[in-house]
């Protein structure tokens, strides 16, 4: 096969095929996405780098993506030896992106439905698979890894055609290990996806379904072409904020960006216009042109809403500078993430950081870490509170630290997801406690085969920031999966819960809580504390308090003793190179009025699996 | 013992800088001997000793003082720096006998070990000459013997007067052994006799230590240490205690026998003259070890001994085949040396001398720490000197808290 017969640009859509792989974490979409690059002729054997779409370091290590990519290849069908050009548009792998996800598959006509032939469907896949069905996207069921000794094709194709609604006959079989189907697959692709329908001479509109920072570049914007043409140096608008900007390039990615003379009806590929944040080019967003645009938008754009806030400060507070051009760089390419300057008494300065949901906060701080070399402390993470006051004013707190005191509160609402959660039918039992612990309501059961189940509940967020998704895995031996939609808000009747040391409160460690886990979450707080901080000259006392109740107490005694019995000759350098090192250390304490709190005591404390400890017990 | 501490290069020859021994000139002078020789080991000693089947066939007890005489050989030449000794170095002061236990020597050997001293340094009139007992290594023709060598004060390792507290330290002597010890040494003409205890072990009540506290006195001694037992790195006893099979020794019980030790030791007429050591009278405070608190000069000589020059602090290697095989090629022993910055004298200023009776001179510290001064007071750490108001000395509860309090002066 040679690559590349049909130039982009001007391909009929008719041979245009644009599909996504919907694929659960492991059960190999990046390999099969591999295969098809080698198969197409796109990349030959020579330079594949294994899984070659998933680019950033933390992406490999994660097994999962986070920026979508697409990729253009040319693929002859073997049954009609018609040339086709397939766009596979990558999606984004993880519940905190549902939104991106549903835009990479709005770019589509059609999607490869890919499942462990060992393992069966999981919840985050069903989950994307309902929202390809709602965008009425073409399915080609597939079973993968089905050379593995321990794969159960039979079973899970007839899951597979159990929850689509076809025969088990269709459900194609390969090994992108192998490479076993894979030609055959894209066959299939060629015949069963639509061609993408677009208006040729209406005013152009395209998708926006991802967009990068390239230091170079600036911001590569990927983009579906839904009608009209786009050229080369012609000014674009962006439907949502009416910006316009001058086309400095578009083209195709095959699999290096290729300049093209334009893009039309049904392609897919990427523009530059020099811009150098990605804000400036949203994901959902309708590109037009600036001349003669479009009436109407595409529809479907939403801002990006962080869901859950956590403050991150440098351990180093002579760091701060260097976290602020840190986030600077990191909102160029993450137009999610939102920050703004905080402080606290406990930490020291600060961002108050907002995020999509947990996997956003944590890749969000190992890029911090790892790509600009900072050591940092997280405060545990909390989601968006709604707070109506008596007099009817209204909060949105984001911070404990913004909770209102000494005022009367009439309501407080919390956000709520549903969740769904699939898992084998013997952790029912398990997987209901848990929820129930995390005052879940069941929403609805339905048996996926006569082994596995689907469970749908409605959660608060708060409850599955922390440590949900450890626990499901370890209640059920790692065969629960599971996939979360934001749904609104509830009243619930939640309170904030101060931690004090000496009487002072210690601004890190509040929390906003549910009442009926108040005193759980002030009783472990103070208890952890208590082993955490050393013992001082004097008496400290921790207390939990809900304003000004005290509903938890733990003490840490005065020490009593803090000296070597021996110092001779033979200890003296030791004994003074230890005191040297101990007063180092005495340094890096924060001082909480007159306690002396290690800075290793604040992390402990807030790290997230203790944090959770702390809410179940 | 522990691991050596880093250093940097010592010279093969030993020379120290004319700088640092002009710093000692006039300062007193003593000499440490270590003696890397037990019986047995102890489960919670982390010192630098061997037993004979640990030491196998390199380095035998009978050659030991030969080798020791050829350090004390190069001593002389190193602190005499080609001037006659007696203009460089004050006539030696104080001998130290540690180990290991020295008692596993000959008395004659370590009375050629003295006679090398004097003729090298010469010995001052009032000469302290000290050795350490194990109870059950001597006898009162021992004692005699230790005597006619020259020495002037043994310091006996009874540790616990309880079984089973020995039993978990793994001392080999019987209880009573080292009471019988005391009188013959007095008995052999031993003015001054030290009891060395330990209190904190594992199993160890308030009633056994009462025991042991009581038992000490009534042997009659003139001098007492007692030691809160340390759990160290590497000991026997250390994996005991990381495996469960000990229990680890408490600090708010150590607290409580070391306030249980000093209240029965002082009705009993000992005071505290350093935050481990009582004595009856100031005659018999130990001053070779005060030599080690009051910035003096002292050599060690022996594996693993530690010296301090005016301000250069240096190690011998460790291994006492090592150690041997260094002097037999006619090289310094040293393994590494430092030498002490101002920074690092004054830390060490404060650090030794708040454990002692006379406390520090407020005067002498820098006004940031002469400000924390009144908080110390505040926190019943330290209070003025009854004679000496310009003095701060460590209360009881001080005494406890002693590394607190200088990590406070230094901060």
């Amino acid at each position: 096969m040679t690559a590349q017969q049909i130039p982009a640009g001007h391909t009929d859509p008719a041979r245009i095929r644009n599909f996504c792989i919907i694929a659960h974490i492991d059960h190999g979409k990046s390999t099969l996405a591999d295969r098809m690059l080698q198969a197409t002729g796109v990349v030959d054997g020579r330079q594949m780098r294994a899984q070659y779409l998933d680019r950033m370091d933390i992406e490999r290590e994660r097994g999962i993506t986070i920026k979508a990519q697409s990729i253009r290849m040319p693929w002859t069908s073997r049954e009609t030896g018609v040339e086709h050009v397939l766009h596979m548009i990558d999606t984004p792998g993880h519940v905190d992106f549902t939104y991106e996800v549903s835009r990479s598959l709005a770019a589509c006509e059609g999607a490869v439905l890919l499942v462990d032939a060992a393992q069966g469907i999981e919840a985050q896949t069903l989950a994307n698979l309902y929202l390809a069905l709602e965008n009425d996207l073409q399915i080609i069921p597939v079973l993968n890894k089905i050379d593995l000794p321990a794969a159960q094709p039979d079973l899970y194709a007839a899951e597979l055609a159990h929850i689509i609604g076809c025969d088990p006959d269709d459900v194609l079989r390969v090994s992108a290990k192998t490479g076993e189907g894979v030609e055959d697959l894209l066959d299939v692709i060629c015949r069963d996806i639509p061609a993408p329908v677009g208006a040729a001479d209406a005013p152009p509109r395209a998708m926006i379904f991802d967009s990068v920072y390239d230091i170079y570049r600036g911001v590569i914007t990927y983009i579906r072409v839904i009608d009209g043409h786009f050229t080369p140096r012609e000014r674009i608008k962006m439907m949502s904020t009416g910006a316009t900007h001058e086309l400095l390039e578009i083209g195709v990615i095959s699999p290096e960006p290729k300049p093209t003379q334009g893009l039309g009806v049904g392609e897919v590929g990427y523009l530059i216009t020099g811009v150098k944040d990605v804000r400036q080019s949203r994901v959902g967003d309708t590109v037009t042109d600036a001349a003669k645009p479009a009436k109407k938008s595409l529809g479907g754009y939403r801002d990006p809403k962080p869901m859950v806030y956590s403050g991150l400060y440098p351990l180093d507070g002579s760091d701060y500078p260097l976290l602020r051009d840190a986030l600077d760089r990191l909102q160029l390419n993450d137009a999610a993430l939102v920050y703004e300057p905080e402080t606290s008494a406990a930490l020291g300065f600060g961002f108050r950081c907002g995020f999509l949901g947990l996997l956003h906060l944590e890749i969000t701080r190992d890029r911090l870490e790892r790509e600009f070399d900072l050591d940092l402390i997280s405060t545990a993470p909390n989601v968006v509170y709604r707070v109506v006051l008596e007099d009817g004013t209204e909060r949105i707190v984001t911070n404990p630290s913004d909770w209102p005191t000494g005022m009367k509160i009439a309501e407080t609402y919390e956000p709520i997801v549903k969740a769904m959660i699939i898992a084998p039918s013997e952790y029912i039992g398990a997987i209901m406690e848990l929820c129930q612990e995390r005052r879940g309501a069941l929403g609805g059961m339905d048996y996926l085969s006569p082994t596995r189940v689907e469970l749908r509940y409605t959660l608060p967020l708060a409850e599955i920031i922390f440590d949900f998704f450890d626990q499901l895995k370890s209640r059920t031996r790692g065969y629960a999966s599971l996939d979360y939609e934001l749904s609104g808000e509830q009243l619930s009747d939640l309170v904030k819960v101060d931690i004090l040391l000496q009487g002072e409160p210690v601004d890190a460690f509040s929390a906003i809580v549910h009442k009926d886990k108040a005193y759980a979450y002030g009783t472990s707080m103070t208890a952890k504390l208590r082993k955490l901080i050393p013992r001082q000259q004097f008496e400290v006392p921790i207390q939990a308090a809900i304003g000004s109740r005290v509903i938890a107490r733990e003490n840490i005694s005065a020490m009593r003793k803090d000296v070597l019995a021996k110092c001779y000759g033979g200890d003296i350098t030791r004994k003074r190179k230890l005191l040297e090192k101990q007063k180092e250390g005495k340094k890096r304490m924060k001082m909480v009025g007159r306690v002396e709190v290690p800075q290793e005591a604040f992390i402990a404390a807030l790290s997230t699996g203790d944090s959770a400890e702390a809410v179940k017990k | 013992m522990p691991a050596l501490p880093h250093g940097d290069p010592a010279p093969p020859n030993g020379r120290l800088p004319r700088a640092n021994l002009d710093a000692a000139h006039g300062r007193p002078f003593g000499f440490y001997v270590h003696v890397p020789f037990c019986q047995t080991r102890c489960g919670y000693c982390d010192f630098n000793t061997y037993t004979a089947a640990e030491l196998g066939s390199g380095v035998s007890r009978g050659s030991y003082a030969d080798t020791v005489l050829q350090e004390i050989r190069l001593a002389s030449e190193v602190l005499g720096d080609g001037d006659a000794i007696g203009d460089r170095i004050p006539p030696v002061s104080t001998i130290f006998f540690g180990g290991g236990t020295p008692t596993l020597l000959p008395a004659e050997h370590l009375g050629l070990i003295i006679r090398e001293i004097r003729e090298q340094f010469g010995l001052a009139a009032d000469v302290e000459i000290t050795t350490e007992a194990n109870p059950e290594t001597v006898t009162p023709a021992y004692f005699t013997r230790l005597r006619e060598a020259g020495f002037t004060r043994v310091s006996i390792g009874m540790q616990s007067a309880v079984p089973h507290v020995l039993e978990v330290l793994d001392r080999q002597h019987s209880p009573g052994r080292p009471e019988t010890a005391v009188a013959e040494a007095r008995a052999a003409g031993f003015e001054h006799v030290n009891l060395d205890l330990i209190y904190g072990a594992p199993y160890e009540t308030d009633a056994d230590w009462q025991t042991s506290l009581d038992a000490a006195i009534a042997a009659q001694p003139d001098h007492v240490s007692a030691y809160a037992l340390i759990v160290e790195e590497g000991t026997a006893l250390a994996r005991q205690v990381a495996q469960g099979v000990l229990p680890a020794p408490d600090d708010d019980v150590s607290a409580d026998r070391y306030v249980m030790a000093d209240e029965t030791l002082q009705a009993a007429g000992f005071s505290w003259y350093e935050v481990s050591n009582w004595a009856t009278s100031a005659a018999a405070r130990c001053r070779h070890n005060e030599l080690y608190w009051s910035d003096a000069s002292w050599w060690g000589a022996g594996p693993g001994a530690h010296s301090h020059i005016g301000g250069v602090r240096w190690w011998n290697v460790k291994h006492p085949v090592r150690y041997t095989a260094m002097l037999e090629s006619a090289r310094s022993p040293a393994a590494a040396r430092e030498t002490l910055d101002e920074q690092a004298r004054f830390t060490e200023r404060i650090m030794l001398g708040v454990r002692m009776r006379a406390g520090l001179s407020v005067a002498e510290l820098p006004p940031a720490s002469q400000r924390l001064v009144p908080q110390l007071a505040t926190w019943g750490l330290i209070e003025h000197a009854d004679t000496a108001p310009d003095r701060v000395v460590l209360t009881q509860r001080g005494r406890l808290m002693a590394d607190a309090v200088v990590r406070e002066l230094l901060a």
